[in-house]
């Protein structure tokens, strides 16, 4: 019994230990093109995913969040470099204009800089 | 249904009222009828109203292998609700009032942040307003009315007196005076003829002007003054991520800890299974960041209190932080360390007879030096002259004819081709050196007098800014004046560093510059402070400025007065520090806490059950509270300490 407890410890640790601190890969995904142009699309719930977002260079982009967290911490998505400070809360999808004229990546986080994402333009 | 975070709040804690009372109570031995199934029922509610939001979210960020406050809080609520429910179940002592007070005090942090949030946005809103809608454009000969975004760059646009300035753009026919106060900060208006350029939203005040556009759209300053802001506005505090990386950290080991507790009670020191998950759940009950989450926004709340009393708002926390390591104050002068509009400051020659006839010219004017004059007149109880056959000289001055005299107030130009004598032109001299702006008095041919005006400091800059000097700061000035009336006026109250000639959209640059020897803080009004204010490290409104400067700083004083800047700089002082104390408690509560509660003192009889470690917890709370509202008894200048 005892050696089983220290067992299941064990293994609950090492897996704490691996899922939170081990380095882990992060999701991407790339847009969706159609006719207007190319859209990608955020779940915003306890985090972004994906996290990086993969639009083509020289076709007009957007990134839609949709906010599905009802916490304080993911109701804003902020692009420092666009200067773009959003509230998700206002409408179930929030978009954000992306310019694709030149390759590079945006930044983009939570209000309090908590969670973080970017959108690589290729 | 869907509610604001404040409500939901205000829901759970009418809801856990019951608990409280128990818990004020438990000290006096007295144990409230039916209190485990009133608790259970209340809990369960507050679990359902406030922590199951961060249960989602908790589990959401777990699948992202990221651990933060939410998982904190989740792992906090439901292992002190399932265990109580547990010892519910086995006739155990329950520790609902744990899962129940910790959802609350978490989602009060998150709906403070919401409201916060709200405040902020409305700037720009504010500044786009000061744009028109309308233009009268010149279109195939004739003069129509046209909405804005159908102008064309070389459109020609007609101003009528008295409107705004739709465009960017230069004058190609008529002769004004502009105020331009809302975009450049001067409050004297500008005179403005034919070639000179014209700025959007400014007003256009005594004649009608025809301007040739030269910028639409997002080229115009007030287009581009509201970019910079956006810009600015969405720029973060760099603490924020280090406290995340913390979280990040403290959540897995908090959890290995707990693991590690039980298992070392349980297998080695032979403890039976509830004793040792007793200690485990004290060690995840004493390490919810409860005091750590209090420890800010309390503060925060009373510092922001007490200083709204003294006529200073606060409305960023990080720029409370940014006072503390601040090195350099920088203000604007006009309207800021200026009182805003010239006075008389000194009359050469006869001064009720130059006064007079200076009044009785200046009467019909609304001129700002004419203004002056007359507050002069009025002060020294001279009376005006009846006036006729009154003549405005272009670019010159006015003259008149009273008692069969021909009086005048003007520029040198009013004597046409006379000379001023020596004494006179020396005179005049040195006042303009000392930056004055000078009428001459005159009548008939002579010269009788001179009227010396300024727009003179308030009355307490002086000792404000010494104030200021005395707890080490720098004090700059930066201005659109030129450098002799910028350097007479930092004469006057002590000023270190002088910035002249400034023009506004540099204003944020040399901000900009200034910030690379450490923190700065802008003290200014108008829109065109807007980008200086959002670029300082922490941006000082002063309450006579337009709407958009009180948007954009950091701080607003609501009295125009310099003093306030000192106040203001020493009472975010104080809030931080006692921010910074706070939260040198919580975590040192937390790393005395966590080791008693995973019971490494039992030996000396030191051993914390979960309920223990949940009034500690409380207790914790109640102690960085305590502190913070100490703040209100910290001494202010010139305040005295609210009881």
């Amino acid at each position: 019994m005892k050696i089983l407890v220290v067992l299941v410890a064990l293994m609950a640790i090492a897996f704490i230990a691996y899922w939170f601190l081990a380095p882990h890969k992060e999701s991407t995904a790339n847009a969706q093109v159609g006719q207007k142009g190319q859209a990608a699309t955020v779940v915003v719930k306890g985090g972004y995913s994906p996290q990086t977002v993969v639009l083509k260079k020289g076709m007009p982009g957007k990134v839609n969040f949709q906010l599905k967290d009802s916490t304080a911490c993911l109701s804003h998505v902020v692009f420092d470099d666009l200067g773009v400070d959003k509230d998700l809360t206002k409408k179930p999808q929030t978009t954000v204009q992306i310019p694709t004229d030149k390759a590079g990546e945006y930044d983009f986080a939570c209000g309090m800089n908590m969670f973080h994402g970017k959108v690589v333009v290729k | 249904m869907k509610l604001s975070s404040m409500k939901r709040f205000w829901i759970s804690f009418v809801l856990a009222l019951p608990m409280l009372v128990q818990m004020l109570a438990m000290p006096f031995s007295w144990m409230m009828p039916f209190y485990v199934p009133i608790a259970f029922v209340t809990t369960t509610l507050i679990m359902a109203i406030a922590a199951w939001p961060y249960w989602v979210s908790a589990w959401a960020a777990f699948t992202h292998h990221q651990a933060n406050m939410n998982t904190l809080v989740a792992l906090g609520t439901i292992i002190s609700y399932t265990y109580s429910l547990f010892a519910m179940l086995t006739n155990r002592p329950v520790y609902f009032e744990s899962a129940a007070f910790v959802a609350i005090f978490v989602l009060l942090g998150d709906a403070m942040e919401e409201r916060m949030h709200a405040h902020a946005a409305d700037a720009l809103g504010k500044l786009a307003d000061l744009q028109v809608k309308d233009a009268t454009v010149q279109r195939g000969g004739h003069w129509q009315q046209l909405p804005l975004d159908q102008v064309k760059v070389g459109d020609l646009v007609q101003v009528k007196p008295g409107a705004k300035i739709p465009v960017d753009g230069v004058v190609v026919k008529g002769q004004s005076t502009v105020n331009e106060s809302m975009i450049t900060g001067e409050s004297m208006p500008v005179g403005k003829q034919v070639g000179d350029s014209v700025v959007g939203a400014t007003i256009n005040q005594t004649g009608a002007l025809v301007v040739k556009t030269s910028k639409i759209g997002e080229d115009t300053m007030l287009s581009q003054i509201v970019a910079m802001v956006k810009k600015a506005q969405t720029s973060h505090a760099p603490i924020q991520k280090l406290t995340d990386q913390i979280a990040g950290i403290f959540v897995p080991a908090v959890l290995i800890v707990a693991i590690l507790t039980f298992v070392v009670r349980y297998v080695l020191l032979g403890a039976n299974v509830v004793s040792a998950l007793l200690f485990a759940v004290a060690v995840v009950v004493i390490a919810c960041p409860c005091a750590l989450g209090l420890a800010t926004p309390t503060a925060l709340m009373v510092g922001t209190g007490r200083a709204a009393k003294m006529g200073v708002l606060i409305k960023d926390g990080t720029a409370l932080e940014a006072v503390h390591k601040l090195t350099t104050v920088v203000f604007d002068k006009t309207g800021t360390i200026t009182q805003g509009q010239p006075t008389v400051t000194k009359i050469i020659g006869e001064e009720k007879e130059v006064l007079q006839i200076a009044a009785s010219l200046e009467a019909q004017s609304e001129h700002p030096l004419a203004n002056a004059i007359l507050q002069a007149a009025k002060q020294a109880h001279v009376t005006q002259l009846p006036v006729d056959d009154f003549q405005a000289v272009t670019a010159a001055g006015v003259r008149a004819n009273a008692n069969g005299h021909l009086i005048w107030v003007g520029n040198e130009r009013m004597l046409s081709d006379k000379q001023l004598s020596t004494t006179d032109q020396d005179q005049l001299t040195a006042l303009r050196q000392a930056g004055q702006t000078v009428v001459l008095v005159g009548q008939d041919d002579q010269v009788i007098g001179m009227i010396a005006m300024q727009d003179a400091p308030k009355a307490n800059a002086k000792r404000a800014i010494q104030l200021l000097k005395a707890r080490g700061l720098k004090t700059v000035m930066i201005t659109g004046d030129n450098e002799k009336v910028a350097q007479a006026i930092a004469k006057q109250v002590g000023i270190d560093q002088v910035f002249a000639g400034v023009l506004p959209n540099e204003k944020a640059d040399r901000v900009h510059d200034l910030r690379k020897d450490g923190l700065v803080a802008f003290v200014g009004d108008g829109i065109n402070d807007a980008p200086a204010l959002t670029m300082a490290d922490v941006g000082i409104a002063m309450g006579n400025g337009t709407d958009i400067a009180v948007e954009s700083g950091d701080m607003v004083l609501v009295q125009n007065d310099l003093m306030g800047v000192v106040r203001a700089l020493e009472i975010s002082r104080k809030t931080f520090n006692r921010i910074k104390l706070n939260l040198f408690w919580a975590l040192i509560y937390n790393l005395i806490g966590i080791p008693i509660a995973a019971g490494l003192f039992a030996g000396m009889g030191l051993t914390l059950s979960p309920e223990l470690a949940g009034l500690a917890m409380a207790f914790s709370s109640v102690s960085v509270v305590t502190s913070s509202l100490l703040l209100r008894r910290a001494k202010i200048v010139g305040t005295t300490a609210a009881v």
